[in-house]
């Protein structure tokens, strides 16, 4: 299971994959440096309240302002920003671009986004109400209902240690794939195609939502991902290829069965 | 000054205290002897101003039921209250209540009433086209709660298609949705054109815009803001209209339409609409300090001028609303960038402010209590929004219950309790009567603690993975403690905002006798009488700085030898 969130209520959550460790530092940054600006700030409002009652303090002074004070604080708030910019720019491609695989590299793909081989698993993850379909190799990027293809609902199967590209869309309203300790949310819009990643550390249970609110049942619009060893995962593969082609040959054999009798 | 010398014609000795009062004089004689139809037919700003907040308090209150009856169903896990319809329709109605039937609007009801007052006019510039304004703002409002009784709209205040379009939302209630933004964007509109033709020509002779009240130049900014960012959204929802009905298809995916084209269009005017909800309130915080801590606001110009710069920042930081959407990188950065600089001119206000309080003799007043909670508050709301312009970082926060407790502590904070402290401030003006003060404190402990129980843990329920506009969650996942902590502070906020009604419909017949000027204000709607007449100024004073009230008590001062002395805030500020 993913860490108690009752422990960890300050900071996002990580510790899944690279990239949501990397945005739970690049928070942490930034919540210390919010952490003095609120002190500063609420301090000198409660202290400035308290000390100047009117109460203690009969008259005053009439000051109408102070210029150089004004380009002081100007420039110090703006020179905050300038450091967490910086910081951004300087974290930001770790989050961005996904790292080689640790586990034996599965395929090869030249589709975006990729680590530096190049070589990646990719899942293509179809948004619909309310629930999340994913398809199981590159080939499902021309066509996620290419045949021979295996799919899952709702529970993602996935090797540790591999670099997992997503390919997300959506068939029918807006969704958002979010996973919280695989790192952001990515919106799955109708029409076009986002692109996510991670490379787990396992074996997990990671847990998520969709995130953009899609209709009645958008509570109910979760994910499980199941990281699995390699091994695991070529044998759950196998399996999944199997199950389904055995309900395609069932539902193959019925159809004709049907069609011989005149019922279909 | 024949208008001020008034007073010291009096007979006084020692005892009787002169205030700055000029007699003025009722012109206007009632039509009809109906007290109702006078309302209806009325063109006094003051009368319209006295609807606009009543009615937009009737929407807060309707806005707080449906909040409540959302932290209800959340108090707990798997709560089976509310459906996901019901839950739905009570977000949509919620967020499209508070941002266009109450913040919005009662911002309005403040500028109708004191705009004129303030800067020295007899009225608004065009008074009917300001009824007008008034009327469609109840319109849209009573089109938008008639879907109560068939099927209220369910796609949330933002509406995004294809959700919102004709094949998952097909009910009427998407329709009524449109028809409000519609109405209420006219009503808006007219009124933000009238605020700014009024300020532009009918300012007292001698105020130039060095001179002008900060809430005017809020008040100003905001006619601006609106005028710029409505037409935007009401071109929008006639596309999203038209995509319903009349078989276009400019968001339509399935026919080349790009529902990414929506989410620039509504944030383009959303994110401004942020801060014409903000902005007035910034206006009145920056009229109430001043006046309580018996100082002259620290950094006029610098106040006015970040002012300005925010609003023109506003209308380039839309995209921050849509990091997770299908947006190039570079483009994330620019929004990343604009966001951050809109930080800059906003933590100007509030430095000012406390330097504002800083060495002054400060008179605690509960609209000093509000006004000192907005701060807090929103300081708070301003720093959890740099974290959310860090795109990276807003990848994990977005579209979760931290941005709900951004923008409440934003919103609540920036305009809520600007709008508590100026009824508090201005309500012995609008009616002659003092408010308790007493009452109207607990009042402020209550909503301060409530609103923080309420908000601070969502924070955390935020980072700890859950998402918004979910109607109810599984046990086990860590949130069910920020729930009910969350509801039960809600309802907190919701009996100390009771107070404040409770305290109003005490006051505004028998309340204590207020006086012209209870609080030694600075600007001019505390020369005239409480409540002013019909015709505001008999005679309109020049006004010689931006506090043209201090200039005027010490002209009499000068004038009669007395210290003055007003009926009002002295006997809070006792030792």
């Amino acid at each position: 299971m993913a860490p108690s969130a009752f422990a960890n209520f300050i900071t996002p959550k990580s510790g899944g994959s690279p990239n949501a460790d990397q945005i739970h530092s690049l928070y942490l940054i930034i919540l210390y440096i919010a952490a003095v600006v609120f002190v500063i700030v609420e301090g000198a409002l409660v202290y400035s309240v308290y000390r100047f009652r009117a109460k203690k303090v009969r008259t005053a002074a009439q000051i109408h302002g102070n210029t150089r004070l004004e380009i002081s604080w100007t420039i110090a708030a703006a020179a905050i920003l300038v450091v967490l910019t910086v910081v951004t720019f300087i974290k930001l491609p770790s989050i961005l671009n996904p790292p080689n695989s640790s586990a034996p590299f599965l395929e090869s793909s030249l589709n975006q986004p990729s680590p530096p081989n190049g070589k990646k698993l990719t899942i293509c993850v179809q948004g619909r109400q309310y629930i999340w379909r994913y398809v199981y190799g590159a080939g499902c990027q021309h066509n996620p209902f290419t045949p021979h293809l295996p799919y899952s609902y709702q529970e993602m199967v996935v090797p540790e240690g591999t670099t997992v590209v997503l390919s997300i869309t959506s068939i029918d309203v807006i969704h958002s794939w979010w996973v919280p300790s695989l790192g952001g949310k990515v919106d799955a819009v109708p029409g076009y195609t986002t692109y996510t990643w991670f490379k787990a550390v396992g074996p997990a249970l990671y847990h998520g939502n969709c995130a953009q609110l899609c209709g009645r049942q958008h509570a109910f619009m979760t994910a499980l991902v199941d990281v699995v060893s390699p091994a695991a995962y070529q044998a759950w593969l196998t399996r999944q290829k199997q199950l389904i082609q055995t309900a395609n040959s069932q539902v193959t054999q019925l159809r004709s069965y049907l069609q011989r009798t005149g019922n279909l | 000054m024949s208008v001020i010398a008034e007073p010291a014609a009096r007979p006084v000795a020692g005892a009787v205290r002169p205030v700055p009062e000029v007699l003025t004089h009722e012109v206007a004689r009632t039509r009809t002897s109906k007290r109702w139809v006078e309302w209806i037919v009325t063109t006094d700003h003051k009368k319209i101003g006295i609807m606009y907040l009543v009615t937009t308090f009737v929407f807060f209150m309707l806005g707080g039921v449906e909040a409540l009856l959302m932290r209800v169903q959340l108090a707990e896990p798997s709560n089976t209250l509310l459906s996901g319809e019901r839950y739905n329709e009570l977000l949509t109605l919620h967020g499209t209540t508070m941002v266009f039937l109450f913040v919005v609007p009662v911002m309005a009801g403040f500028g109708n009433y004191f705009v004129p007052l303030m800067i020295g006019a007899r009225d608004m510039a065009f008074p009917r086209l300001n009824a007008l304004s008034y009327w469609l703002l109840l319109a849209g409002g009573i089109v938008f709660y008639a879907t109560l009784f068939w099927h209220p709209p369910e796609a949330g205040w933002w509406s995004y298609p294809p959700l919102s379009s004709i094949q998952y939302s097909p009910s009427g209630g998407q329709d009524a949705w449109i028809f409000l933004i519609h109405l209420t964007g006219i009503s808006s509109l007219l009124g933000a054109i009238n605020f700014y033709a009024t300020i532009v020509n009918m300012r007292a002779p001698g105020m130039s815009w060095g001179r002008l009240p900060l809430f005017i130049w809020t008040i100003l900014v905001y006619a601006i803001l609106l005028i710029i960012a409505l037409p935007v959204v009401a071109a929008a929802v006639t596309m999203l209209l038209t995509d319903r009905h009349f078989g276009t298809h400019w968001f339509d995916p399935t026919a080349h339409g790009s529902p990414i084209l929506w989410q620039h269009l509504f944030w383009f005017f959303g994110h401004p609409e942020v801060y014409i909800m903000v902005l007035p309130g910034f206006g009145i915080i920056s009229e109430v300090i001043p006046v309580f801590s018996r100082k002259p606001i620290f950094g006029y110009k610098a106040i006015a001028a970040s002012t300005a710069v925010i609003a023109f920042l506003a209308t380039l930081v839309w995209a921050h609303h849509m990091f997770a959407s299908p947006v190039p990188v570079v483009v994330l950065g620019f929004f990343m960038l604009s966001s951050f600089l809109i930080g800059v001119p906003t933590g100007v206000k509030i430095f000012n402010w406390i330097s504002t309080l800083w060495r002054g003799s400060i008179v605690m007043t509960t609209s000093l209590y509000y006004a000192v909670g907005m701060i807090a508050i929103f300081t708070v709301g301003g720093i959890t929004g740099i974290f959310l312009a860090v795109f990276p970082v807003d990848w994990q926060l977005n579209d979760t219950y931290f941005v709900v407790a951004h923008f409440h502590y934003t919103i609540f904070g920036g305009a809520i309790f600007p709008v508590l402290a100026g009824i508090y401030y201005w309500f012995p003006k609008m009616t002659g009567r003092l408010l308790n003060e007493r009452l109207g404190k607990v009042s402020f402990w209550f909503v301060f603690i409530g609103f923080n129980a309420t908000f601070l843990v969502q924070h955390a329920l935020g980072l700890t993975g859950m998402p918004r506009r979910i109607y109810t969650y599984q046990p086990g996942l860590g949130w069910s403690t920020y729930n009910l902590i969350s509801t039960i502070g809600a309802f907190i906020l919701a009996v100390g905002i009771l107070m404040t009604v409770v305290n109003i419909a005490m006051n505004y017949k028998t309340g204590p006798l207020a006086g012209p000027d209870p609080w030694k204000g600075n600007t001019l709607e505390w020369f005239v009488p409480s409540p002013p007449p019909v015709n505001n100024f008999d005679e309109i004073p020049r006004v010689r700085s931006v506090e043209p009230m201090r200039d005027i008590r010490r002209q009499i001062e000068r004038n009669t030898g007395v210290r003055q002395k007003t009926g009002g805030s002295e006997r809070f500020a006792r030792a």
